[in-house]
């Protein structure tokens, strides 16, 4: 068998999206929206109907700004504080005046959200300072919903096609998607004016404490291969040593759910059954407040119920068990974990990049123009701090505008042989293969360093370590052996999570202090240096080749912070479990 | 090279079953196989019936959720029961 097996499959688009979970679906509709001429391709590696990270819907909004409810001045300068200060306020102002529009639209177009008898919006208070937290317990078609208006816009789908790398014009603008098929192993090569980017968190970056490759808080699809495919075509990341890291209900891996419980009287409780934070909002503060807690003898965390009302419990039961990750219920089945008689035992998640949740991404403006030419991008992968599923949709929707406008009377640019040859080499090796690696194993390894050198606290010493045993893994994957299109896409993925995890230990050894509570907390460097890093840190790929660092102003502040918000997420910690 | 590694295959118990009796693959249905994210089970050519092919299972749920004739059973993985 040699390279000339696998078929060449050309085509070409105006607009090429890739990833077809949140982000992308909305993305493509505003495009078309915009321009009803352009030829747009949305592109994804499972299949649109059930991809990604809302493939069973969502419980609910986690950043609604709802008018009467919450302002949009009023938000950003939460996220502003619940980020340690490094905003781009300019991105998070856009998606918080743009927030009630996506609301509406979604609702439109048949999306449930809570309301109350009067028909406005329940929205419940979770952060510290302001309400935006909307449920949706019936949200569990929003990916039905989405199919619709892709069919009734007429975009052009393309399931299970892995993309691996965007081809570039002399000007170093985007012009081009490469991928393969993951059951035929046919090559793909798309002609495109520009392409967003919507491929979701790199989510398969540590290791589950269970040791279960794919027992992930994320998607597994999601292995951070936006994030990887950005790098490579000379685009700049954000501020990537702040990692996603989760409370999570332990082994199961999926959330325990604050955010559903905590308006209905749930919280996050020690061995001891008493609150340690006031406040269950996710933040690296929060999280640090959970580690201690974990780690001081207290341990472990628990999500307690057990003293609320029959009826409460099952208002719980109905939205936990069948949305978003509706196999809980028979975990807990399983164990005989009853919210009536026992707490339910939580966890700390594995590292990972994803501005969903944190503030890691691909790094974006207020129109999702990324520092690339021709290169968008949206949802958890894009920098935009605390995005959530609301962030994914808005950012899709001004992707889908700026690109539309981008390539209006614009022309293909010529596609790069070269390139093309690199690529189809690169990715086709482990089939060509006779002899070597499992994709699995190499997988395992390689994310077990992740865990042993970059987990927090980060430690000087040990992610140097990291960086020589990701260098020996590239050698390894220089062995791969894929035994079908299949495992061809597990191999590629091994490749993907082994650049992210240099661009973690990069990224973290670069900024030299600690910020964002246990997301980045240096044990060489313990204390925040605003005199020295208040900065944003960029990481890219030079003209050389070799992936470097640098500080980025913050950008002045469009909502000025008071003296006595700014450290309010610093006062997590309840008076009553200091002791 | 006078040495060469052979594979050792791992054997695991698939966390997701079908029932024989229910799935109409037979009659084109494929649709368990459309929607898994992880693109994991598949149409046995021999039977005609849908099966678990790889064990990378993210206990999600479209696969059981989807199957119009309710054929499709997820169990947890094994090593997160
Ligand atoms: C378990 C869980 C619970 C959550 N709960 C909430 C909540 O209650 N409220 C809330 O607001 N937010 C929640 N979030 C966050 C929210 O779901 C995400 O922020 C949002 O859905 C991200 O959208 P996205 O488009 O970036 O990624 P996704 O929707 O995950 O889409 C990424 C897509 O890219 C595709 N893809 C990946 N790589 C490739 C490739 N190489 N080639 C082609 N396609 C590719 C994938 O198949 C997938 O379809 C939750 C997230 C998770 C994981
Ligand atoms: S969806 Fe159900 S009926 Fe259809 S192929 Fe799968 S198991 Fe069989
Ligand atoms: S539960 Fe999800 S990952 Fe597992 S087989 Fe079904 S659809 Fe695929």
């Amino acid at each position: 068998m040699s390279l000339d097996n696998f078929l060449n499959l050309e085509q070409e688009y105006d607009i090429v999206v890739i990833g077809g979970g949140t982000a992308g679906p909305m993305a493509a509709i505003k495009a078309k929206e915009r321009n009803p001429n352009l030829r747009i391709l949305l592109l994804d590696k499972a299949n649109v109907k059930r991809s990604g990270a809302i493939s069973m819907g969502m419980d609910g909004l986690n950043n609604a700004v709802i008018p009467g409810h919450a302002t949009p001045e009023q938000y950003t300068r939460e996220i502003t504080i619940a980020n340690d200060g490094i905003v781009n306020q300019a991105t998070v102002y856009a998606y918080a005046k743009h927030s009630f529009t996506t609301i509406e639209q979604l609702d439109r177009w048949g999306v449930k959200f809570e309301k109350d008898g009067t028909g406005d919006y329940a929205v419940k208070k979770v952060h510290h300072m302001g309400s935006y937290v909307l449920p949706m317990p019936e949200g569990h078609d929003i990916k039905k919903v989405l199919y619709r208006q892709l069919k009734r816009a007429k975009i052009a789908i393309t399931n299970r096609i892995v993309s691996t790398r965007l081809l570039t014009d002399a000007s170093g603008a985007v012009c081009g998607v490469l991928g393969f098929d993951c059951r035929s192993a046919d090559f793909h090569i798309i002609k495109a004016k520009a392409v967003i980017l919507c491929c979701g968190a790199a989510g398969r970056l540590g290791l589950p404490a269970s040791g279960y490759l794919m027992g992930t808080y994320e998607n597994p699809t999601n292995a951070g291969d936006g994030y990887a495919m950005a790098y490579h075509a000379g685009a700049e990341l954000a501020n990537l040593e702040c990692f996603q890291i989760n409370p999570l209900i332990k082994d199961y891996n999926g959330p325990a759910c604050a955010y559903v419980t905590g308006p209905l009287g749930g919280y996050t409780a020690n061995n001891k059954g008493n609150r340690f934070i006031e406040c269950d909002y996710w933040s690296g503060q929060m999280m640090w407040e959970f580690y201690q807690e974990l780690q001081g003898g207290n341990g472990p965390v628990f999500l307690k119920l057990d003293h609320l009302a029959e009826e409460t419990i099952q208002t719980i039961e109905h939205i936990l068990h069948s949305n978003e990750r509706p196999s809980r219920g028979q975990f807990h089945a399983n164990r005989n974990t009853d919210y009536r008689h026992k707490m339910v035992e939580m966890h700390i998640s594995e590292i990972g990049f994803c501005s969903g949740h944190s503030a890691s991404g691909v790094w974006v403006n207020e129109r999702a123009e990324t520092s690339v030419p021709g290169l968008y991008s949206a949802g958890d992968m894009a920098a935009v701090p605390h995005n959530y599923m609301l962030g994914a949709f808005t950012y899709g929707w001004f992707a889908g505008h700026s690109a539309a406008d981008y390539v209006a009377g614009k022309e293909f640019s010529a596609l790069d042989k070269e390139q093309i040859a690199r690529e189809k080499q690169r990715v086709y090796a482990p089939l060509l293969r006779e002899h070597g690696l499992p994709p699995a194993q190499v997988e395992y390894k390689l994310r077990r360093f992740v865990n042993d050198y970059l987990q927090p606290p980060k430690v000087t010493r040990k992610m140097e370590l990291a960086l020589e045993r990701f260098d020996q893994i590239e050698e390894d994957i220089a062995q791969l052996k894929a035994a079908n299109p299949h495992e061809l896409m597990r191999a590629m993925e091994v490749a993907v999570i082994r650049d992210c995890a240099e661009m973690a230990a990069r990224a973290s050894l670069f900024r030299q202090e600690s910020r964002w509570g246990l997301y980045h907390h240096r044990v060489d460097f313990p204390e925040r240096d605003d005199a020295n890093w208040f900065y944003h840190c960029h990481l890219k790929k030079d003209q050389s080749g070799r992936m470097v660092s640098h500080k980025r102003e913050v950008e002045p502040y469009l909502i000025p912070l008071d003296d006595h918000e700014r450290n309010a997420y610093d006062k997590l910690r309840l008076k009553a479990a200091n002791g | 090279m006078s040495q060469k590694a052979h594979d050792i295959f791992f054997r695991s118990n698939a966390p997701v079953t079908v029932d024989e009796d229910k799935c109409i693959a037979h009659k084109g249905c494929t649709v368990c196989v459309e929607v898994c994210p992880m693109d994991l089970l598949a149409i046995n050519p021999l039977t005609q019936k849908a099966y678990m092919q790889f064990d990378e299972c993210w206990y999600c749920m479209p696969c059981e959720t989807d199957c119009p004739t309710g054929a499709v059973k997820v169990e947890i993985p094994y090593l997160l029961r």
